[in-house]
C-alpha cells in the first residue's frame, strides 16, 4: 500500500493534507520541494505492520515518522480482567519470537509481588528456555534480514535450525510457539525424558551452523557494503533514546541485564557480553551471532547443573502453586487449593513492582500493581521494540530507502512487542 | 498423471470440461498476497521456510503487491486500526479472489475479546477457509490450503457471473 | 577510572529540594518517591546530572488509574518513571498523583528523548496530558478514537463469544462483509 502523495493544481486540498504534519517533517515538505512516501503498514520490509512516513529529497530520507499501533491488541487491558495465572497465557502473544521472556518477566514481577520464591531447579530450566528462546528469535532476525538483504539461503538454513528448537519447546509444553511454560512460581510441569537428548545433539551441532551463516554473510561483500557505516547510533543517543539489548550493545555501550543486575541465578554461569565498536547495522549484526554462541555456552552449563539442582520444578507454596495431580486424590487440602486457584486465583497485595529482564531485543520490563485483589489494578510491559522504533527516525536520517530497510532489519523489531 | 495417461490412450487428446481445465489451473500457481499481521506471520513464514516447504503447491511466489496475489491469508490478528487497511487491500485484487483467515484471532477474535481487535475478519473481508490455532501449526495451514484448492476445483462458471453481477 | 560513590538518591534529594518530596516508599527493595508533578523535570535533572547517583537511562513510564479508589487526597492518576543507572545498577521509581479533572505534568522529553513515545502513549492509553511535549497525538490508537482506553473505567468491549448454542442469534446480527 504505498501511496505518494504530490502537490497537485488544487492547492488547497494539498495543503490541507500537509498542515497536519508542520513540525513534524521540514518546511521543504510544506512547499511541495521534497516528497512524502508512506511506505507501510503492508510492506516487505517493515517486519509486520510498521507504517513509516518518510519525508524524501531524491533517494534521500530527510525525515523519518513511523508510526505504530496497527497492532495494539490491549494485551494490557485484558489481563486487567483475568487472575495472575491466566494473564500467562496473553504474554505469550506480546512479543511472539520470543514468549518465554515475556513470561518469565510476567511470572518474575508476581513472584516479586508475592514474595515467592522458585526452587533452582526450576531456575535453570528457565534459563535453558530464555536462552534457547534467544536462539528462536535471533534466527528469525537473521533470516528475515537477511532476506531483506537479497540473501535468500539464509533464510531457508535459519528456519531449519528454528524448527529444531520448535520441536523442542513442543516437547515441553505441547506448544510450538505459544508457550506459556513459565508459570509464577516455576513451570507448568517438568521437562520431559526426550527433552535433554535432543538439546544435547542440537547444541552439538549448531555451533557449526552459526559458523556456516557467518559463512555466508560476514565477509560477503556485497553484505558488507551494505551494512557497514550503515544506521550509526552513538552511544550516547542510544542511551538517550532508550535502546537496550543488541542495539545498545552495537554501540559499544556494556550493557546487558543477566549481568548487571542478575536473576535467575545468571551470575553463577560464565559468557561474556559481545560489544559492538561503531554502532553500525554491520555492529548489530556481529553482537548478535557472537550472542548465539554464547547462548550455547549458557546452556551447556545450565545442563550440567540441571543434574545437581535441588528443588522440584515450582514452589512448593501452596497458596500460589497448584498441588501436584497425584494429591489431589489422596489430600482433601490439596482438593481445596487447587479448587481455590483454579476459580479464584491467588491475591497479592496493593503494591507495584518493576522487574526488568534481558529478552533477546532488549530491557523487557513488566510493572506490576497489585489490588489486593484476585485480580492486577495495572499491568505494563515495557517492551524494546517500542524505544528502537520510536529512534528510527533518528538513525535513519540522511540514508537511502534501500538503507532503511537494512536498518529497520538490525535493530530487530517485533510489532507485537511495540503495540501490545 | 495417471488418468492423464489412461484417458490419453494412444490418441494423444484429452477432453476434459472447460471447468476443469480452468479450475486445475488455478490450484497450481495460487500466488499468496506477502502479507504478515502477527504471530500466526511467523508461522506463515515457517510454512514456506525448508521444512514445510509451500512450494510443493505451487505456492513459493509471495507477491508483495496485492494486484498481483490471488490469495490473501489474513495471519494474525487485525486490529481496528488496521481494518481499513486489510480492506484496502483486499479491494486492490484482482478477481478470482480468495481468503484464508489464519489463526484464532482473525477468525473469531481468539483469546482478545476487547476494544482493540475485530472480533474475526469476516466482518471486513469475506472469508473462504478458516484455519483454527493460535498459531496454526504449518501442516494446519496446508491443510486449509488444500481445503481451499478443493473449494476452487468445484466452482463453476455459473456462478462467477452471477457473482461478478 | 574512579567511579565516584553511590548517594543515597532519597538523602540527596531530600537534601537538595525537599520541598518537592512528598512521600518515599520502600517496597521489596524498590525505592518508591512520590515527588510534586511541577517540579519533576528538575528533580530528573538533578537524578541524571549529579555524581554519584548518574540515573541516565529511563525504562519506563507507567500510568495507573487507581478508579474507582483514590489516593493522597482524592488524586485519581499517578504516573512512574522508572529511571535506571548504569553506572550503579540500580532502579528508582519516581512517582507523582495527579487529579481526575486535570491530569497535567510537565513533559520529561527535554531530560530523556526516550519519553517522547512513552509519554505519548500513556496520553493515548490513559488521558494524562503532558505540558510541552513536542508531539502530543495518539499513537496506538486511531486518530480520532474516543477516549482512552487504559482507563479503569473504560470497558473492556467484550463481544459475547460464538458457540454452537448461539450461532444464529449471532450470525443474525453480525456484521458479515460482501464481497
Amino acid at each position: 500500500m504505498s501511496m505518494m502523495t504530490r502537490p497537485t493544481d488544487d492547492a488547497t486540498s494539498w495543503e490541507g493534507q500537509v498542515e497536519e504534519l508542520r513540525g513534524l517533517v521540514s518546511d521543504r515538505a510544506l512547499t511541495g520541494e521534497t516528497i512524502l512516501l508512506n511506505m507501510g503498514p503492508h510492506h516487505p520490509s517493515t517486519h509486520g505492520v510498521l507504517r513509516v512516513l518518510l519525508e524524501l529529497d531524491g533517494e534521500e530520507i530527510v525525515t523519518c515518522l513511523p508510526d505504530v499501533g496497527y497492532l495494539h491488541t490491549g494485551i494490557e487491558k485484558n489481563i486487567e480482567s483475568k487472575t495472575y495465572e491466566k494473564g500467562v497465557t496473553l504474554t505469550d502473544r506480546i512479543d511472539y519470537l520470543a514468549p518465554m521472556s515475556n513470561n518469565t518477566a510476567f511470572s518474575m514481577a508476581i513472584e516479586k509481588l508475592a514474595g515467592l520464591e522458585v526452587p533452582e531447579r526450576a531456575q535453570v530450566i528457565r534459563v535453558i528456555c530464555l536462552e534457547l528462546t534467544r536462539l528462536n528469535s535471533h534466527l528469525v532476525w537473521l533470516g528475515t534480514h537477511a532476506l531483506d538483504l537479497g540473501a535468500m539461503s539464509v533464510f531457508l538454513y535459519a528456519f531449519r535450525e528454528r524448527e529444531v528448537i520448535l520441536d523442542m519447546f513442543e516437547m515441553l509444553s505441547g506448544q510450538r510457539m505459544m508457550t506459556s511454560y513459565i508459570r509464577p512460581g516455576g513451570l507448568w510441569r517438568d521437562i520431559v525424558p526426550e527433552f535433554l537428548p535432543a538439546l544435547e545433539n542440537f547444541l552439538s551441532y549448531f555451533p557449526r551452523k552459526v559458523d556456516d551463516y557467518e559463512g555466508l554473510l560476514t565477509n560477503n561483500p556485497i553484505f558488507i557494503d551494505r551494512t557497514q557505516g550503515i544506521g550509526v547510533v552513538e552511544p550516547e543517543d542510544a542511551l538517550a533514546w532508550g535502546m537496550s539489548g543488541p542495539c545498545l550493545r552495537g554501540s559499544g555501550v556494556n550493557w546487558d541485564i543477566r549481568k548487571a543486575m542478575p536473576y535467575m541465578g545468571y551470575e553463577q554461569y560464565d559468557f561474556d557480553v559481545p560489544l559492538g565498536e561503531h554502532g553500525d547495522v554491520y555492529d548489530r549484526y556481529m553482537v548478535r551471532m557472537e550472542e548465539m554462541r554464547q547462548s550455547v555456552r549458557i546452556i551447556q552449563q545450565a545442563i550440567k547443573k540441571l543434574e545437581k539442582a535441588p528443588g522440584g520444578f515450582r514452589a512448593d507454596n501452596r497458596k500460589f502453586v497448584p498441588p501436584p495431580r497425584a494429591e489431589l486424590g489422596r489430600s482433601m487440602e490439596a482438593v481445596i487449593h487447587h479448587f481455590k486457584l483454579w476459580t479464584e486465583g491467588f491475591s497479592l497485595p496493593d503494591e507495584e513492582v518493576y522487574v526488568g529482564i534481558e529478552s533477546p531485543r532488549g530491557e523487557i520490563g513488566c510493572y506490576l500493581h497489585g489490588t489486593g485483589g484476585n485480580k492486577p489494578r495495572r499491568v505494563r510491559f515495557k517492551t524494546p521494540s517500542f524505544m528502537h522504533i520510536s529512534s528510527l527516525g533518528l538513525v535513519s536520517q540522511g540514508h537511502m530507502i534501500a538503507d532503511l530497510v537494512a536498518i529497520i532489519g538490525s535493530v530487530d523489531i517485533v510489532l507485537g512487542d511495540s503495540d501490545r | 498423471m495417471g488418468v492423464v495417461g489412461s484417458k490419453l490412450g494412444n490418441l494423444g487428446v484429452v477432453t476434459t470440461t472447460l471447468e476443469t481445465a480452468v479450475n486445475w489451473g488455478r490450484t497450481g500457481a495460487m500466488w499468496p498476497l506477502l502479507f504478515g499481521l502477527a504471530c500466526c506471520a511467523i508461522e506463515m513464514m515457517s510454512t514456506q521456510a525448508s521444512n514445510y516447504d509451500l512450494s510443493r503447491f505451487g505456492m513459493e511466489l509471495n507477491r508483495a503487491s496485492p494486484r498481483q496475489s490471488d490469495l490473501m491469508i489474513v495471519a494474525g490478528r487485525v486490529t481496528r486500526k488496521m481494518a481499513p487497511v486489510v480492506r484496502q487491500l483486499y479491494d486492490q485484487m484482482a478477481s478470482p479472489r480468495y481468503v484464508i483467515s489464519m489463526g484464532d484471532c482473525a477468525s473469531c477474535g481468539g483469546v482478545y475479546n476487547n476494544y482493540a481487535i475485530v472480533q474475526g475478519v469476516d466482518e471486513i473481508i469475506p472469508v473462504d477457509v478458516y484455519v483454527a490455532g493460535c498459531p496454526p501449526r504449518p501442516e494446519q495451514l496446508i491443510h486449509g490450503i488444500i481445503t481451499l484448492h478443493e473449494k476452487v476445483k468445484g466452482e463453476r462458471f455459473a456462478d462467477w457471473l452471477t457473482e461478478e453481477a | 577510572m574512579q567511579i565516584p560513590a553511590a548517594l543515597n538518591p532519597v538523602d540527596a534529594l531530600k537534601g537538595k529540594m525537599p520541598e518537592a518530596v512528598i512521600d518515599v516508599k520502600t517496597f521489596r527493595d524498590e525505592t518508591t518517591i512520590i515527588v510534586e508533578p511541577a517540579r519533576l523535570p528538575e528533580i530528573l535533572h538533578y537524578l541524571r546530572d549529579t555524581r554519584g547517583l548518574v540515573y541516565n537511562y529511563l525504562s519506563d513510564i507507567s500510568p495507573v488509574d487507581y478508579y474507582p479508589e483514590t489516593r493522597y487526597d482524592g488524586q485519581r492518576f499517578a504516573v512512574s518513571y522508572h529511571i535506571y543507572s548504569l553506572l550503579y545498577n540500580r532502579r528508582l521509581r519516581i512517582k507523582i498523583y495527579l487529579f481526575e479533572d486535570d491530569p497535567t505534568v510537565p513533559t520529561a522529553t527535554e531530560v530523556y528523548p526516550a519519553a517522547n513515545w512513552l509519554e505519548r502513549e500513556a496520553y493515548d492509553m490513559m488521558g494524562i496530558v503532558f505540558s510541552g511535549h513536542p508531539d502530543l497525538r495518539r499513537i496506538l490508537m486511531p486518530e480520532d478514537w474516543q477516549g482512552h482506553p487504559q482507563r479503569r473505567d473504560y470497558p473492556l468491549g467484550y463481544e459475547t463469544p460464538m458457540f454452537s448454542f448461539n450461532v444464529e442469534e449471532i450470525a443474525r446480527h453480525k456484521p458479515f462483509a460482501k464481497e
